[in-house]
């Protein structure tokens, strides 16, 4: 019997479908980037938590500049690096909605690091999403503080030389030390598993700003497959192999009060 | 009226205060007043000067180079400041570490020992007010009474135990300055 | 009844902000205007109207503060001194960009660099003609009396959010430094939520079901977008230039000679002018309350009856191109400048003037 697409897409066979919080413009990250599963599961949480009318996202520049086209919230988008203070203002003025902040690493870890530290040093009650591929994917595939030693960008020919260039900068292990943060955790995006795990760690950080508790963080470490030059297939297996081992998964600062 | 009054001295003597309080004391009489601080990084810890003014009119510059009166309280202000009194103006100074007295004989000159006087009679906590009294006795500009409600209103309301010494101090200034003849 | 006190510039300026209705400030320390910070941190507003005071990790930091809150539709402000402004240009062209309503006051200090603590009006070209990158202007306001100090900050916010731009309260380290008689208004107060979605239907205050998402961005990147979103912004600054150009005039009626100058210099010109009147020269001012918009018609109505100008600022000649192109070279512009926090004195602008007149 041949079977056509109309047998297949009906009500009762349906298994996923798109959250009402992402927008239906196609998303413009490239195919195979990690980028598209972050900007939906921060959406899945919020809209599970039922607080899209409450909810006001920033985002910086780089990949994420035209989050705002994705993203069905309230958006704003701020200067290269200093969206972590935009949020603190947001917050101050307005403490009772959810605020967070989609970053990635040469705006949050190089340009942003002061704004980074500061918010995160003084516990404002936002969200941090850090999206974490080792690279300047928006300008072209430059070196970005956190680009690997020995590996190649465009402003890193034949290699990050750590003794000219300097070393990968792990900022979630430093901003974890800070008293003002609440949450602290690495999560990654490339198996349906990490997404699930990616998506709780998400999910913790929302609730804990419903709590009022402090800054939360979560690091995705991702692929920039454009970037990395490699198929998004050899993208996801050098992540694992390089990126894994210098930035390893799992939470960092878990609330003492609490086992998540 | 319109007075024109420059204070010199040490940062710590309370130069600024006292052109605040005589400053608030103009308001109380419904005059218009000006007072300009040089903030310059002699501020900190070296001399300090600020210009007052109390007119009858809306004060156009708070920023001058002659003065009607000069409140002199160390050397440097004297060196720098005695040539800026107008002519027929008033120089008042205290003796205290002077060591090149004025000269000009074109300007009414007077001496208050205060710090002397302040310490003798001990009230050397508001050494400022017993010059700022001397001013007072010379240049009737403001009455008393509402320079004790510009202290009310320059001293924050934990200080206000120590407005019967600031009057006491006031007093003590009219009565210790005298003129110098320079011949 | 209106409240009566002696108070700083910069004092009086902080007071206004709580005044105003105001719903944060995010500032820096930087000299001679540390004191909007400290009177905050004193009287501490978030106790009594709820008004946010937020020390920030930098001015870069701060105006990115007011980059949020702006975006929120509240009545926002920052201040700082020259370096501490340059350092906030770029904030303040993504403001203007994307239309946000709030208010900077520079209490300006000699330059260039680190400069100098003292006052001056160096920062003039970079209020008027610019600062940040792209084609924007910011409404300028120059208050010259402590009193100004104290109103302008309810006036920035009407303008600010009546054109939805950003406004400059360019000042000075006299100004901001000195202390004269204050008229202290009943408190307007803050907008409630309700009222902030009202006056601000663009502002990012959570997309409910009824309205389509509010995105606050100066991203375009279809050039010829941008073009139009540029072109929409010059055709509101011509209707800010038609409506809200504010100035002072002081012994123009039959003055011959002409100062122009705004801020503290125009104080120190007022005292000029009586002294220049008492020799029997029939001297006048105008003061510029607006630097942008430029009164331009204001001095080209004067220069039919003026037979030479002298502008006076605290630098070496930058508002003195704008009085020229006011004039259209109909009669002289001289320019009298000290810099670097140098003050000029009454008697040196009224003996530059004299000079001027004697050599015509």
């Amino acid at each position: 019997m041949q079977i056509s697409t109309k047998d297949i897409i009906k009500p009762e066979n349906l298994v996923y479908t798109k959250t009402k919080l992402l927008t239906d413009t196609p998303l413009s990250y490239c195919p195979g980037c990690g980028h598209g599963t972050a900007n939906r599961i921060v959406m899945e949480v919020l809209d599970e938590m039922g607080v899209q009318d409450k909810t006001i996202g920033i985002a910086p520049v780089g990949c994420s500049v035209l989050a705002y086209n994705f993203m069905n919230v309230d958006m704003i988008q701020a200067a290269h690096g200093r969206a972590p203070a935009v949020a603190t203002a947001v917050k101050r003025v307005f403490p009772d909605k959810f605020v967070f902040t989609y970053q990635g690493d040469g705006d949050l870890a190089a340009i942003g690091t002061a704004e980074t530290i500061h918010a995160c040093n003084r516990g404002e009650n936002i969200t941090i999403i850090f999206v974490n591929n080792g690279i300047y994917g928006m300008t072209g595939g430059q070196m970005a503080p956190t680009t690997l030693p020995n590996m190649k960008s465009s402003t890193s020919p034949y290699g990050r030389d750590v003794e000219i260039m300097g070393h990968p900068l792990r900022i979630t292990e430093l901003v974890a030390q800070l008293p003002g943060t609440y949450f602290v955790s690495r999560q990654a995006v490339h198996t349906p598993a990490a997404v699930r795990k990616a998506k709780k760690a998400v999910r913790k950080a929302f609730e804990n700003q419903k709590l009022n508790k402090g800054l939360s963080f979560v690091e995705i470490v991702s692929n920039c497959n454009s970037g990395w030059k490699m198929t998004p297939n050899d993208s996801n297996k050098w992540m694992e192999e390089n990126m894994f081992p210098a930035y390893p998964l799992g939470d960092i600062k878990v609330p003492k009060d609490e086992n998540i | 009226m319109n007075e024109e009054i420059i204070i010199a001295g040490f940062g710590g003597q309370g130069v600024l205060s006292m052109g605040k309080i005589l400053a608030y004391s103009g308001i109380m009489q419904d005059k218009e007043v000006s007072w300009m601080p040089s903030y310059g990084p002699e501020m900190r810890g070296g001399t300090a000067n600020v210009t007052v003014i109390i007119s009858d009119e809306r004060v156009s510059s708070p920023v001058l180079n002659e003065f009607d009166t000069a409140i002199i309280l160390n050397q440097q202000s004297m060196d720098k400041f005695e040539t800026s009194v107008k002519l027929g103006g008033i120089l008042i100074y205290d003796g205290n570490g002077i060591t090149r007295h004025p000269k000009r004989k074109d300007i009414k000159i007077y001496r208050i020992d205060a710090a002397e006087k302040a310490a003798e009679t001990g009230v050397a906590k508001v050494f400022n007010m017993v010059v700022l009294g001397g001013f007072l006795k010379i240049k009737p500009i403001v009455k008393l009474e509402n320079v004790i409600k510009g202290i009310e209103k320059s001293l924050p309301a934990r200080y206000h135990n120590l407005i019967p010494l600031n009057e006491k101090a006031l007093k003590i200034g009219m009565e210790y300055i005298y003129e110098v003849n320079i011949n | 009844m209106k409240e009566l006190k002696l108070m700083k510039g910069n004092e009086a300026f902080a007071e206004g902000t709580i005044r105003a209705g105001a719903d944060a400030y995010f500032g820096y320390p930087i000299t001679p205007q540390s004191e909007v910070l400290e009177y905050l941190m004193a009287v501490r507003p978030y106790e009594t109207t709820g008004m946010v005071v937020l020390q920030a990790e930098s001015e870069i930091a701060a105006i990115n503060m007011v980059y949020g809150g702006a975006s929120c539709g509240k009545r926002v402000l920052t201040s700082s001194s020259s370096p501490g402004i340059s350092l906030k240009q770029e904030g303040i062209s993504y403001l203007a960009g994307a239309e946000l309503p709030c208010i900077i006051l520079n209490v300006v200090r000699g330059g260039p660099g680190l400069g100098t603590i003292q006052p001056s009006q160096s920062d003039y070209f970079q209020s008027v003609k610019g600062g940040g990158h792209g084609d924007y202007k910011c409404i300028v306001l120059a208050p010259s009396s402590v009193q100004e100090m104290y109103d302008f900050p309810k006036l920035g916010f009407e303008l600010a959010f009546k054109y939805r731009n950003p406004v400059l309260i360019l000042s000075d380290g006299i100004i901001g430094q000195m202390m004269e008689k204050v008229y202290l208004d009943e408190p307007t107060p803050r907008w409630s939520e309700e009222e902030v979605i009202k006056n601000s239907p663009w502002a990012t205050t959570g997309k409910v079901v009824d309205r389509e998402r509010n995105i606050i961005t100066s991203l375009i990147l279809e050039a010829s977008i941008q073009e139009k979103h540029v072109i929409k912004l010059y055709e509101k600054y011509k209707v800010i230039e038609e409506n809200e150009i504010r100035y002072e005039t002081f012994q123009c009626e039959d003055a011959e000679y002409l100062f122009v100058a705004y801020g503290s210099s125009a104080r120190i010109c007022q005292k000029a002018v009586q002294i220049l009147r008492e020799k029997g020269i029939k001297a006048g001012l105008l003061r510029p309350i607006t630097l942008l918009p430029y009164p331009k018609k204001a001095i080209n109505d004067l220069s039919k009856q003026i037979k030479s100008i002298v502008v006076v600022e605290m630098s070496m000649g930058q508002m003195v191109e704008d009085v020229m192109l006011a004039v259209e070279c109909k009669i002289p512009v001289n320019h009298y400048g000290r810099t670097g926090g140098v003050i000029p004195s009454p008697k040196e602008v009224a003996d530059f003037m004299m000079q001027k007149i004697k050599g015509e």
